[in-house]
């Protein structure tokens, strides 16, 4: 018995000890760590980095069934299959024939607020945008002396700076061009649940430019940085891009000059057209450094995830094609082009215009959206290598095929137009031969494809026949006046099969209800 | 922190008090004390009435049952109480146990509540107690099944009909959206947590054989003494313990029939090859095979199983001991499944110390082995072409018959669904999971203050469960991905583990005609899982190269839980009852700022019959009025850190490179973080009248509440940009749930020879989310939940602010002339001349408005039978099988290869997928035939010492509704539903 009364007694007193502790409800993840964690070193600054470019190509950092945005299939939420959709599928350039939410809104141009694909587009550029804020903020001068970065380690941390600025830019660019006046947060705002407040389009173009002039000198000089990193052309690239489009942006102003200018920067900066244009849109198109300014990076095996070019390369694969003519395991039977896309080539064959890769085994005219054997999808992008391999992935899913972001043709094509559109720093002559440089590629160097002169007619065809599939095709259609109107039509644009014309706000994309109803701040655009 | 930092200053004070009574407590030669016992359920009744014969020395029981008086030797003690027959017996110096009988009413029914007992008619809460002669018979694998149906505002809502399911378990419609709407479930005192890896369901683990009783605490007043995991409701599960007296033998033993009786109602083979022969090319007509298969025949089989129970309980001396064994052998009406549990449970509650000290031990193990069936052969059975064999005379794909196409890499279609029974045939997949709870309950009563009890619990559960899946790779299913077949391992593991301590003390004030009981306690409760990764392997068990290796082998999520509680009992004149309680919880999931809160609670009873003037009263035989109050918490996310700011390290495969050669890093990216998080708080009023006519042949009670969860913490669309993600749980939101329940019990014949009971439970339920955020900007309807099949992406419910949750969010269908469903055609709902996304609007929704539970149960002389019937009223489901399937673009699939449909596509004539019409929300009431039962007693047909019985059940009989899928009770979306069989059970037990 006493036994039993000095165990209850050293029970009772070593409870005594155990209630006045609370330090049990500190509970920290195991395999997570903090930020002092992370920064410690270089490697932690290169993690962080590399998950803002990441965050380009892939959906999630868990696997490829994982995604970093919520409300959205994970499948479907990256950047580049999101932006794709929103600047291809609303014009002549493709139709899907899936059924996913608001999917199909995009032929029928009668988005609203809440389509899903549009709310995850404009989710994703400002998370991007908010994890380079991070980085931003954890890579001051002070927080890197406090953590003993120094030397080269701080140099590196630097480059990443200006890089991660850019891809920052890159995505208010698209928010600019897409959605018009976004939410804007920059490293200065902390995390929370605070609301941002709302940047007017014409502001958020002078904030782009600037801050694309504030850093190109710090980034790496054009192609000395690693493959996939981006260096000062690919901020030359993008103001290039921002300046040929700058009326649309900034309520009026045409900067054609100064979209002449930065083209020329890039194309004097020792890039060179690949000699075939197929290569550029397959498995080993990493090689292509020569043309590539920037791009998105894939690998079957390392970068793995349902958007991006996986998505590009499966959905084109209709009834008639097969996986093993792109190698990959099959076919999603998705996307074509209208016949609009095929019909600016001299033939079908592709005997004179290389460019014209497309299957043309079913039907070319498209009577049915959701009949994925009619109409003929562009076969250019592969997971081949050029000497005809299948990429890594054994399984055949994921795929290996870099999408290119800038590229060398685009900036030729930009000058020209600039200054056709009466730009200066080039003649005319040098404006058609920077085209035709683009189309002797094309005819295999026959001089018989040369222009002898230039229309805005023929260069907005020019861009559809070089630059298809590659998600500039919206913003040109705006910018030659014919996304919306009447005057130009293809099948199925507005919903109609023969097409009809639009209302004209419908160039801009609404801002989501979800981030109306979220931030008090936001005003909506015009008519929605 | 007040009430904390009182509470905890108490207890201290208390504990050294203690310490230093029992140091010098001893015993006294003159002192008879015991406990006295409900017969029927051996639990402690409190308030016995404990006197000298023929004198007026006397005391009453505490609430555990136990009395200590001072006596001259020779007396004779009476006991009594209303409800109870009186007993005699003669003091003795030492330990008495006395068993005491109800009499007719169930008034003195002890009921558990949380920390103590009390008899049900000094009940102050909404508690409904079920014990073991009232539980639903027949095949049970889960112990949530045994009170479906039986409880109103409890609603058991069973997860399919794979072995082992469990339920879906609401009480009072649940308080949360985001966060779980799960009861607490409390085991002999040991709160039990979550699932583990290759067990069906957790609960299944605990064989419901063991159990005596379920007390569900369903009101604020009565739950809040469980503050933190509380919200919900209590589920407190007693097990069955040793009784005095010679050793008791019980064998059982059921032979189970699980008819696969439930179908979804496909295309005949001759309507199928209609359709194909009148819309398909010739290239689809010759893609028809000549065979005519059933594959629902072909996956499903009848499934036999046996449970066979064995236990033995008494006493040694002072110490009640009560130990069984189980086993349960069920295969699945899905081919190819089975379950398999063994389970042992050991109860010890010996008295010590002259009676002062209760301990009581109580272990429970289990170890249950799964073979899970592929249950995506479910889906592929209702679509696979029933013109095609389900095997070829060909070697590859297993010999199956699957769909090719010669231009991709495997040589099969990618696209198309694997042959159901090679899905079933081919896949091996086991589990094994060992579970393990047990405590120690020490219960000391001062020997110099026996009003002043201590008590002790420490107790576990620890669980673990391992599995491997393996599939060859000749498997269409290995093929299609390109991969080499499957062989894989999963581990989890968890650890929960409890330390209680609380001081009662109860004393009557007799000046003041009053009975006073006061407690107070701590609580420190710790969640631990294991889970671990492996790497993805191939059937020959070597590592998968296109699936890079997990980063880290294990994980280990935690949460703590430390609370301080503290009770308030005072009875006034044994008419006027008042229970006041506070709860101060601590959780690890909160930052130091907000991780405290404060949980009250008050409630009031009035024991109107006691009243002189319902003295003469000829109709109530019971009447009480119950009013009250109290708050819960809830803190219960997915995300045991989610305030915490973090970087997580990505895993491979999901990495970036640069450089011409393949350079990876290890990627870090900053988590998602709100450091603002603290408790969602339910506030719950309630109020019930509990009556009895006609000498409580007829009784019953009815309660309104009202449930009002603010702060909810609620995974919401955050304005972005302001944190790493676009939505985020923020305590954002306000719910309210309104509801009345009605219990009647019935009791038409009682007679020496034939009985017949009759209960009828009815809920009325209307939930609605009044918040979602302060500012809504009207374009935005709410936020899309519930993914269905077909399509990518695709949500068909939502949360919006005025509707009851997960209302679908649908378009509205236009009909013609003839109410025929208009292909694509919908209402322009916001009037803006476009159809789009915004013209969804809700309507309808899962939940039913009324829920109902009907049982009778009737036996004259040695035989018995009863039913248990359950309905639900206004309950809707989105039949994703017809929106999904019944569509020609489905039968002549664009991708290759032909499936079936169901009906529904002759009515509708749909050619294209329309998910988003409000055709396919269909009415879901019903009512099912839950149970039919036959017993019949043998009597001693083996010796005097022995007993037989025999029982017979039909479960799930039949089910009346017009809702047109296999099973109403879905809950939600029907989509690939494992259905429930109808089940006979024929059972034998001897008692030796």
């Amino acid at each position: 018995m006493k036994k039993i009364k000095s165990g209850s007694i050293a029970m009772l007193v070593s409870m005594l000890a155990l209630w006045s502790c609370h330090k049990d409800l500190d509970r920290f993840p195991t395999n997570d760590i903090t930020a002092e964690v992370v920064y410690k070193d270089i490697a932690g600054y290169t993690g962080v980095a590399t998950k803002v470019y990441s965050s380009l190509a892939l959906t999630g950092s868990f696997g490829p069934g994982s995604t970093d945005l919520a409300g959205i299939d994970a499948g479907t939420s990256d950047f580049l299959r999101l932006w794709w959709k929103a600047q291809t599928l609303s014009t002549d350039e493709a139709v899907v024939a899936w059924n996913d939410p608001g999917i199909q809104d995009f032929h029928s141009m009668n988005w609203g607020s809440t389509n899903p694909m549009l709310t995850g587009l404009y989710n994703r550029c400002m998370y991007i945008v908010s994890i380079a804020n991070e980085f931003l903020r954890e890579s001051t001068p002070e927080k890197l002396s406090a953590r003993g970065i120094t030397g080269a380690d701080a140099t590196l941390v630097n480059s990443y700076r200006s890089e991660l600025r850019f891809i920052r830019a890159y995505q208010y660019w698209v928010l600019m061009d897409l959605f018009g006046n976004p939410p804007f947060i920059t490293e200065d705002d902390r995390v929370g649940l605070t609301a941002p407040k709302q940047i007017k389009r014409a502001d958020l173009f002078t904030y782009i430019e600037n801050e694309l002039k504030a850093v190109e000198n710090e980034m790496g000089a054009p192609r000395t940085l690693p493959y996939g990193r981006a260096d000062r052309a690919a901020a030359w690239a993008l103001l290039s891009r921002v300046y040929l489009n700058a009326h649309i942006y900034n309520g009026g102003t045409p900067r054609y000059t100064d979209c002449i200018t930065y083209s020329k920067r890039v194309i004097d900066a020792g890039y060179t057209l690949v000699p075939n244009y197929a290569l550029l849109f397959l498995a080993d198109n990493h090689r292509n450094t020569s043309e590539n300014i920037f791009t998105i990076q894939y690998d079957g095996l390392n970068t793995q995830n349902y958007g991006g070019t996986t998505f590009i390369i499966h959905a084109q694969i209709v009834d008639g094609q097969t996986g093993v003519q792109f190698g990959v395991n099959g076919g999603w039977s998705g996307i074509r082009s209208t016949k609009n896309l095929p019909d600016l080539f001299p033939d079908n064959t592709g005997a004179a215009d290389s460019r014209m890769i497309f299957f043309t085994g079913n039907p070319k005219e498209i009577t049915a959206v959701s009949d994925a054997k009619q109409g003929w999808p562009s076969a250019k992008f592969k997971n081949l290598t050029s000497t005809g391999a299948a990429g890594k992935d054994p399984s055949g899913t994921f795929v290996d095929t870099d999408f290119p972001a800038f590229r060398l043709a685009e900036m030729y094509l930009n000058a020209a137009e600039a200054q056709l559109r009466g730009g200066t720093g080039i003649t005319g002559g040098q404006a058609l031969s920077y085209v035709n440089m683009v189309r002797r590629r094309a005819y295999r160097n026959d001089p018989t494809g040369d222009f002898t002169t230039l229309s805005l007619d023929e260069m907005i065809k020019e861009r559809g026949r070089e630059l298809h599939w590659e998600g500039l095709r919206r913003t040109d259609l705006i910018r030659f006046n014919l996304f919306t109107s009447g005057a130009y039509l293809w099948p199925w644009k507005g919903g109609i099969a023969n097409g009809t014309g639009v209302a004209a706000f419908r160039t801009l994309y609404p801002i989501p209800a979800a981030d109306l109803s979220a931030n008090p701040n936001l005003v909506q655009n015009p008519n929605y | 922190m007040n009430a904390q930092r009182l509470l905890k200053s108490m207890m201290s004070v208390a504990l050294l008090v203690l310490i230093s009574t029992m140091s010098f407590a001893q015993e006294k030669v003159i002192t008879t004390s015991g406990t006295v016992t409900d017969s029927k359920s051996g639990v402690g009744i409190p308030g016995i009435s404990v006197t000298v014969k023929g004198t007026t020395n006397g005391t009453t029981t505490n609430s555990e049952g136990n009395f200590t008086l001072k006596v001259p030797a020779g007396s004779i003690l009476t006991f009594t109480s209303v409800g109870f027959k009186d007993i005699e017996q003669a003091a003795e110096d030492g330990a008495l146990f006395i068993a005491m009988e109800a009499s007719s009413s169930n008034l003195n029914e002890i009921v558990v509540v949380g920390y103590s007992t009390v008899r049900k008619k000094d009940l102050t809460g909404s508690v409904t107690t079920v014990t073991a002669k009232d539980f639903q018979t027949g095949n049970i694998q889960s112990p949530d099944q045994l009170i479906a149906g039986k409880v109103a505002g409890v609603q058991i809502t069973p997860n399919g009909g794979a072995p082992g399911a469990g339920s879906t378990i609401r009480i009072r419609g649940g308080s949360s959206i985001t966060a779980s709407n799960d009861p607490l479930i409390v085991i002999d005192g040991v709160p039990v947590d979550g699932g583990i890896a290759g067990s069906p369901n957790a609960l299944t683990l605990i064989n419901p054989n063991d159990i005596e009783s379920f007390n569900i605490l369903k009101d604020a007043s009565a739950t809040a003494i469980y503050g933190s995991r509380a919200s919900n409701g209590v589920i407190i599960i007693t097990t069955k313990k040793g009784k005095k007296g010679t050793p008791q033998w019980n064998f059982g033993t059921s032979l189970i029939v699980a008819s696969p009786d439930y179908r979804v109602n496909v295309l005949k083979t001759d309507e199928y090859k209609k359709i194909i022969n009148e819309r398909g090319t010739p290239a689809d007509i010759a893609k028809m095979g000549t065979a005519s298969t059933d594959w629902q025949d072909q996956i499903y089989q009848t499934a036999l199983g046996t449970d066979n129970n064995l236990s033995v309980s008494g006493a040694l001396g002072n110490m009640p001991y009560r130990i069984s064994g189980g086993y349960l052998n069920q295969d699945g009406i899905l081919r190819t499944g089975n379950l398999q549990r063994i389970t042992g449970a050991l109860n010890l509650s010996p008295r010590l110390l002259n009676n002062h000290l209760r301990v009581d031990l109580n272990l429970k193990a289990s170890n249950s082995k799964s073979t899970f069936a592929d249950e995506g052969a479910i889906g592929t059975a209702i679509r696979f072409d029933p013109t095609q064999p389900v095997r070829t005379d060909k070697q590859e794909y297993g010999g199956f018959f699957e769909w090719k196409d010669a231009g991709s890499t495997s040589g099969l279609n990618t696209l198309a669904p694997n042959n159901p029974v090679g899905l079933l045939e081919q896949r091996d997949d086991r589990s094994n999971v060992n579970r393990f709870i047990g405590n120690i309950q020490l219960d000391y009563k001062f020997h110099f203050l026996p009003e002043l009890r201590a008590n002790l619990n420490v107790g576990g559960d620890l669980s673990k469960g391992t599995g491997t899946i393996k599939i060859p790779p000749t498997a269409a299913s290995q093929l299609r991905g390109g991969r080499a077949g499957t062989n894989n391992e999963y581990r989890q593991e968890n650890e929960n583990k409890l330390l209680e301590f609380y001081l009662n003390y109860a004393t009557d004030l007799k000046r003041l005609n009053s009975r006073i009981d006061v407690m107070a306690g701590y609580s420190y409760q710790d969640f631990k899982t294991s889970n671990f990764f492996f790497n993805d392997r191939l059937f020959d068990g070597s590592d998968n190269p296109a699936t890079p290796d997990p980063v880290f082998d294990v994980d280990y999520p935690q949460y703590t839980l430390i609370s301080y509680f503290g009770r308030l009992n005072y009875t006034l004149a044994n008419k006027y009852l008042l229970t006041a309680t506070v709860r101060s919880d601590g959780s690890s999931r909160f930052s130091e700022e907000n991780r405290w809160g404060t949980f009250p609670s008050v409630a009031l009873a009035w024991k109107i019959i006691e009243e002189d003037f319902m003295a003469g009263n000829k109709v109530f035989s019971d009447l009480k009025l119950r009013v009250g109050y109290g708050v819960t918490g809830q803190q219960d996310i997915g995300d045991r850190y989610a305030y915490i700011p973090r970087y997580s390290q990505a895993q491979l495969g999901t990495s970036y490179w640069f450089g011409p050669t393949t350079n990876l890093f290890p990627i870090f990216l900053p988590n998602a973080y709100n450091a603002d998080l603290r408790w969602e708080e339910t506030g719950q009023f309630n109020v019930g009248v509990d009556f009895g006519f006609a000498d409580n042949k007829i009784t019953g009670s009815l309660e309104y509440f009202h449930k009002k969860s603010k702060d909810l913490l609620f995974e919401v669309p955050i304005p972005v940009g302001s944190n790493f993600s676009n939505e985020l749980v923020a305590n954002i939101g306000e719910l309210r749930v309104d509801g009345v329940e009605l219990t009647l019990n019935f009791t038409p014949i009682r007679t020496e020879k034939s009985r017949l009971d009759l209960n009828f439970n009815a809920t009325y339920l209307d939930r609605e989310i009044t918040e979602i955020r302060g500012d809504a900007d009207p374009s935005f309807k709410g936020i899309q939940v519930g993914g269905i099949a077909g399509g990518t992406g695709n949500n068909i419910q939502i949360l919006s602010t005025g509707y009851s949750p997960n209302a679908f969010y649908v378009y509205k269908q236009v009909y013609n002339q003839d109410g025929r469903p208009i292909e694509g055609l919908y209402e322009d709902i916001n009037r803006d001349g476009i159809i789009n996304q915004d013209d969804r609007y809700q309507y309808k929704k899962p939940d039913a408005d009324i829920f109902l539970g009907f049982t009778a149960q009737y036996s004259i002389n040695k035989f018995s039978t009863g039913f248990v019937a359950r309905a639900n009223l206004g309950n809707y489901v989105y039949n994703n099988v017809f929106s999904e399937r019944g569509v020609y673009r489905q039968v002549i699939d664009p991708l290759g290869y032909l499936q079936n449909s169901v009906p529904n596509l002759l009515q509708t004539n749909f050619f294209n997928n329309q998910y988003f019409s409000d055709y396919y929300v269909q009415n879901a009431s019903f009512l099912r035939m839950d149970n039919i039962n036959f017993g019949y007693d043998f009597g001693n047909v083996f010796g005097k010492k022995t007993s037989l019985r025999a029982t017979a059940n039909i479960q799930n009989a039949f089910v009346i509704t017009n809702y047109e899928g296999i099973d109403p009770e879905v809950q939600g979306i029907d989509n690939q539903y494992y259905p429930r069989p109808r089940t006979y059970t024929l059972g034998l037990n001897l008692g030796f």
